[in-house]
């Protein structure tokens, strides 16, 4: 019993962490205003990034920084097309989308003779117990990854509500003319949100690759980022609601292991689908209408009043 | 505003620009990537132009890419962003193959039939969305991801039943040949049907080597009428009135939540029919276990941002989309360029689509003069 | 223009500022003394608040000086104004609905305690220092979206003064306040001034410059009318240069002659958002052949009253019948359908589908009917004919606007067409709140002549305006709203502004 439902948890928080730091900066950057939708694609080329680079080093956590960089550059596009041009950010993001796997397959072929597959890394990010607990509390020895995951979750909570930046991100997030008017600079407060979005969502592709499949394949980021969307939504844009949704999600995703090993018949697929359909079911009967920022989406033009 | 910038105005120059560029950023990426950018583009056009079996290919696969990029356009012409159709077409199909592996009607029954089945069941995916968003305020895109993904379990579940599971591969039975939509199928199979093609090049390229179908027919005609709707009925009028500005509709007494309603539902509705149209008309007629998405509705997606919404635009920008994805196994075939570079390329003439709305705008910044204030 | 010397607080010689190729400012002078109250005259439209936003660096002026205190200064951004002792207060207030009071005061400008973290205590202690000191009553944990608009007046100063503003530009500072905290905030400027800080007002009101201002400065269409001393010049005299002809400032209407009840609301109970009864026993009748109108200030009640007319809310209880009909809780639609037409209070969001063509926004509410479509489908010939003569008749500008989208249209010119749309459906009843908000003095007139016309037609006219002048100019019976329901009725030419002020406030008239 106790070591099922440590399993449960270990499980959990191993599924989340991803999404976790996909959809802290998904919530960060909706909060300035800007629209991600490319999360996905982020993911994608910081998964293969961190994997490379940890291979070529040896060192998990370069890889990690790495993933965490090339995100940042991603989203830097995103942000000069978003805000500078005031582009559709839909449509940059679906970009994003359909560019990111892409690349990180193509690099992939062109760093390892063509194959779609990084090699096994050897050394992952450790857990945090070390390597050798088993048994019912090992089920509890997750990767660090899974602690950094909070560490940021929290900080993001205190970044937004207890600080002042915290206060300029939601005011140009809400009313970027009223925060233009006291002196804050709206376009450069967007842009360091939504590269550190892309860091964030680097380091949800390098969490996956670095610690829980241990390279990089054509399948490692399949939906993760839609589903770090979905939780910002979900979580109504806030750092801690968005954390709930992606441990509701992990947790589902346990709770589909956990039943697909036991003792009752229900066919795998079903299994499969029981995240999705809870999350629809929560929905309904507790979540409700959701607001987006009021500026959400909506490029800043000084004197469009 | 001069003319050069009331040209640049026009979404299809916009596009034109987007796509330019587009091209011209891959073939920086061949040259870094150590490819012969001149060659493989070549290989692409090759790839599309060079024989009317290709072209032939290009137009059945752009097909579901067509109806698909329509039905989304239809969603965003009514202010939703229906993220869902990945989940309306694998729901369309399942739709189908099960109607068409039922049923075995004569072709007149039977193709309707498989073809109503797919638009009720994406229709009903889809309005199911739309429900949700009207009665509860929950966010279409949220919805849609987890639609998403229950419909490919779904899918993979009666893949997997035994009723439909064809023993030893991967998928189900194909449907009953009467459901085909596919042109001449039966008698293209016959000794004396392969002879009288064989004797023309151009049918035998087209009709003998490919799958081709009325789907293309049912894309054309469904960009005119879904143009009509929007653009000149008073249903139209009201979709649009809520996508721009559900407050003065509301105002006005239009009834945006069953607007809403409507709006997914046909949305879904096209998607699944364009899945039906696909199930019928192509090879192997049935459908596989998935490990993954197919994409058919992302890239739908693509289609209709590419055309900017367009019903009709979309016809040209899905024929782009396929001939970009059919040209692009060419070119892997010809230089070894993998076929990820293709999806690049298209992410990059997106991107650029996004961009180019700008340019008029700079070209009007710097245009000179002024004239004196008089009102 | 003045010579530059340190006795103004602000001044601006020859600034010239371009949006493309029209100029919202030309060569346009301004002088400020310290220590004074000075207006800035000018029509909608006029440039009043483009230089105003040049001043406070959110524009940048294309030619042109600006001197502080007799210094040259270039304020690149709202931080330099701000550093420049220059503060704003928006007419439209620039606050975050989601931030409390105290929030919204110090963004931009936060005392931190290490890493950044915002220390509220010292913030609020700060805020009610300047509070005591001028008399600006605020709560400061309150969240914005819940205060009166008084309230959200009253934190858009304490921004300014937070960041020790010497000079106070207010943007329409009274639009939105009855007579008595107009007279608030006059002594509320008298101590600032007495403090030798300066106030420039951007206003076009007539009788507010003649109780506050020192001085006037008239702008018409971006340029440099005159500088005047306010004390010694009429409102008529003000009225001319600011449009530069004779204006008739009263409005010409023959006695009404009403006929029976048309429109009547009984006991109406209405909940706001936070399901609290913000409408309470409301009741009030309009007669054919006459315009009633309601003063008020806005948040008593009037918004919810108007949604629950045209059923955008439930009503909790009483009724609303329209020729003896009940309306309420049925939907939009019916209420159209019963004869009611409504000019909305705001436009944008209500009135008009902006990126429709104005001929697709004239049949809003009657696309479906013939001759505008058959059987489903539209017919545009019918629709291009019907808005021409709308064009036509309500002098829309400019005549060819039909298939151009209505967001080209200035504000007047959007109005009109609203207006004519509802008038052309032949509404039994006619409901127009705010109608001529933002609208210069020659569409303002138009507006009153058409709903006197509509009037003099038979309609039963109801009108809710924030601007007491207008509901007292043009109403055949005024009703006062306070906390949700009529205080009390009155004929017109039987009262006086200050009881209906007083009324306006809470105040229990001559009792």
């Amino acid at each position: 019993m106790i070591s099922n439902i440590t399993l449960f948890i270990g499980i959990m928080l191993m599924y989340s962490t991803p999404l976790v730091f996909a959809a802290l900066g998904g919530v960060i950057t909706e909060r300035a205003g800007v629209t991600n939708l490319g999360i996905e694609g982020m993911m994608s080329l910081g998964a293969f990034v961190g994997a490379a680079a940890a291979y070529s080093t040896g060192n998990p956590w370069i890889g990690f920084a790495a993933a965490g960089l090339v995100g940042g550059v991603v989203a830097f596009f995103h942000a000069f097309a978003s805000i500078t041009c005031r582009a559709d950010q839909t449509i940059s993001g679906i970009a994003i989308n359909m560019i990111g796997p892409g690349l990180a397959l193509f690099l992939c072929r062109l760093m390892y003779d063509g194959a779609t597959m990084t090699h096994p890394i050897t050394n992952k990010i450790p857990k945090i117990f070390g390597s050798t607990l088993k048994g019912a509390l090992g089920n509890l020895n997750v990767d660090v990854t899974v602690v950094i995951a909070l560490i940021f979750a929290t900080l993001v909570w205190f970044l937004l509500y207890k600080t002042k930046w915290g206060l300029h991100i939601r005011a140009v997030g809400e009313h970027p003319a009223a925060a233009d008017t006291m002196g804050i600079n709206v376009f450069k407060t967007r842009y360091v949100c939504t590269v550190a979005s892309g860091v964030l969502a680097g380091f949800g592709g390098g969490a996956m690759t670095l610690a829980i499949i241990s390279q990089f394949n054509p399948t490692a980021i399949s939906g993760q980022g839609f589903i770090a969307l979905a939780a910002v939504i979900f979580g109504k844009w806030t750092p801690h609601g968005a954390y709930g949704a992606c441990l509701l999600f992990g947790g589902a995703q346990a709770l589909t292991v956990i039943l697909g090993g036991g003792a009752f018949a229900i066919p795998s697929e079903i299994l499969a689908m029981l995240p999705y359909v809870l999350t629809i079911v929560i929905l309904i009967l507790f979540v409700g209408r959701s607001a987006a920022p009021k500026a959400s989406g909506v490029p800043y033009e000084k004197g469009a009043r | 505003m001069n003319k050069a910038e009331y040209i640049l105005r026009k979404p299809f120059v916009k596009t034109l620009i987007a796509i330019v560029l587009g091209f011209l950023v891959a073939g920086i990426i061949l040259v870094i990537a150590g490819y012969p950018p001149i060659e493989s583009l070549k290989a692409l056009f090759d790839g599309v132009f060079s024989s009317s079996k290709h072209l032939s290919n290009v137009i059945i696969k752009s097909t579901p890419l067509i109806m698909i990029g329509i039905g989304v356009a239809f969603a965003f012409k009514t202010g939703l962003f229906n993220i869902g159709a990945e989940g309306q077409f694998i729901i369309g199909c399942v739709a189908a193959v099960v109607v068409g592996i039922e049923c075995d009607f004569h072709p007149v029954i039977q193709i309707p039939l498989v073809l109503l089945a797919g638009a009720v069941a994406g229709g009903l995916y889809g309005g199911f969305i739309g429900l949700l968003k009207a009665r509860f305020g929950i966010h279409e895109v949220l919805t849609s991801i987890m639609m998403n993904w229950i419909a490919l379990y779904f899918s993979n579940w009666v893949c997997n039943l035994d009723r439909y599971h064809k023993p030893d591969t991967l998928g189900t039975y194909t449907v009953n040949k009467s459901g085909y939509t596919k042109i001449l199928s039966e008698w293209k199979m016959t000794s004396e049907g392969k002879e009288t093609l064989l004797e023309s090049e151009f049918l035998t390229n087209t009709l003998l080597k490919t799958d081709v179908n009325t789907g293309i027919i049912v894309a054309i005609i469904l960009a005119a009428i879904v143009s009509f709707l929007l653009f000149r009925t008073a249903k139209g009028y009201e979709l649009r009135a809520v996508g721009f500005n559900r407050f003065a509709a509301e105002f006005a007494g239009i009834n945006v939540n069953k607007n809403i309603l409507h709006s997914m539902l046909i949305s879904g509705a096209i998607c699944g029919l364009a899945a039906a149209l696909y199930i019928t008309g192509n090879s192997p007629h049935s459908i596989a276990t998935l490990s993954a998405f197919e994409n058919y509705g992302f890239n739908g997606l693509s289609v209709c941002l590419i055309a900017a919404s367009s019903p009709i635009g979309c016809i040209f920008a899905g024929l782009l989309f396929g001939g970009l994805i059919y040209g692009g196994q060419s070119m892997q075939y010809a230089v070894g360029a993998p076929s990820e570079l293709i999806n690049i390329v298209i992410g990059i003439i997106v991107f650029f689509v996004a961009l180019t709305h700008v340019i008029p705008i700079l070209f009007a910044k710097f245009s000179k003069g002024g004239k004196k204030h008089d009102k | 223009m003045a010579n530059v010397s340190s006795e103004y607080a602000v001044q601006m010689h020859g600034v010239t500022k371009r949006f493309g190729s029209f100029y919202a400012l030309e060569n346009m002078d301004l002088d400020v003394k310290r220590g004074t109250i000075h207006s800035l005259l000018g029509e909608n439209g006029a440039g009043k608040s483009t230089l105003m936003n040049v001043l406070y660096g959110l524009y940048q002026a294309d030619e042109g000086e600006i001197f502080v205190n007799g210094k040259k200064v270039d304020i690149k951004n709202p931080n330099v104004a701000i550093a420049n002792g220059i503060g704003m207060v928006h007419q439209h207030f620039m606050l975050v609905d989601d931030f409390t009071v105290t929030q919204n005061i110090i963004l931009g400008n936060e005392t931190t305690s290490g890493l950044g973290v915002v220390d509220m205590k010292k913030a609020r202690q700060q805020i009610l220092e300047i509070v005591e000191k001028y008399g600006l009553e605020v709560d400061p944990d309150a969240r914005v979206s819940d205060i009166s608009v008084g309230m959200q007046q009253r934190v858009e100063i304490l921004k300014t003064l937070y960041r020790g503003a010497e000079l106070l530009i207010l943007d329409e500072p009274t639009a939105v306040l009855t007579p008595q905290e107009i007279e608030e905030l006059m002594t509320i400027m008298r101590n600032l001034i007495n403090d030798g800080k300066a106030i420039i007002i951007i206003t076009h009101k007539l009788k507010e410059i003649k109780a506050s201002s020192d001085t006037c400065t008239i702008i018409r269409r971006g340029k440099y009318i005159d500088t005047i001393g306010v004390e010694h010049v009429t409102e008529n005299e003000l009225a001319t240069l600011m449009v530069g002809h004779e204006v008739k400032l009263v409005v010409d209407k023959e006695p009404a002659k009403p006929g029976e009840v048309v429109f009547e609301i009984k006991n109406l109970i209405v909940k706001d958002d936070r399901k609290l009864d913000v409408v309470k026993d409301f009741n009030l009748q309009v007669r054919k052949g006459e315009i009633v109108g309601i003063a008020g200030i806005d948040g008593n009640g009037q918004k919810e009253l108007m949604e629950a007319v045209n059923c955008l809310r439930p009503a909790a209880g009483g009724e609303i019948l329209v020729n003896g009909k009940p309306i309420a809780n049925t939907t939009p639609r019916k209420v159209i359908d019963n004869g009611v037409s409504t000019i909305p209070e705001d436009r944008h969001k209500r009135g008009l589908v902006l990126d429709y063509t104005v001929n697709e926004n004239a049949v809003l509410e009657r696309y479906r009917e013939a001759p505008f479509s058959k059987n489903g489908i539209l017919n545009r010939k019918e629709i291009e004919n019907f808005t021409k003569e709308l064009i036509e008749e309500f002098d829309v500008r400019p005549d060819d606007c039909g298939p151009k989208r209505a967001a080209g249209l200035s504000g007047g010119n959007q109005q009109k067409v609203i207006i004519g749309r509802e008038i052309a459906m032949d509404p039994d009843v006619l409901i127009a709140v705010q109608p001529t908000r933002g609208l210069d003095v020659g569409a303002i007139e138009t507006v009153h002549k058409t709903l006197i016309r509509e009037r003099d037609k038979g309609k039963a006219v109801l009108l809710i305006s924030f601007e007491l002048d207008e509901v007292m100019d043009v109403s055949d019976t005024i009703a006062v709203i306070y906390d949700g329901h009529i205080q009390d009725v009155f004929k017109q030419g039987t009262v006086d502004e200050s009881t209906i002020g007083l009324l306006m406030a809470g105040g229990k008239g001559n009792e």
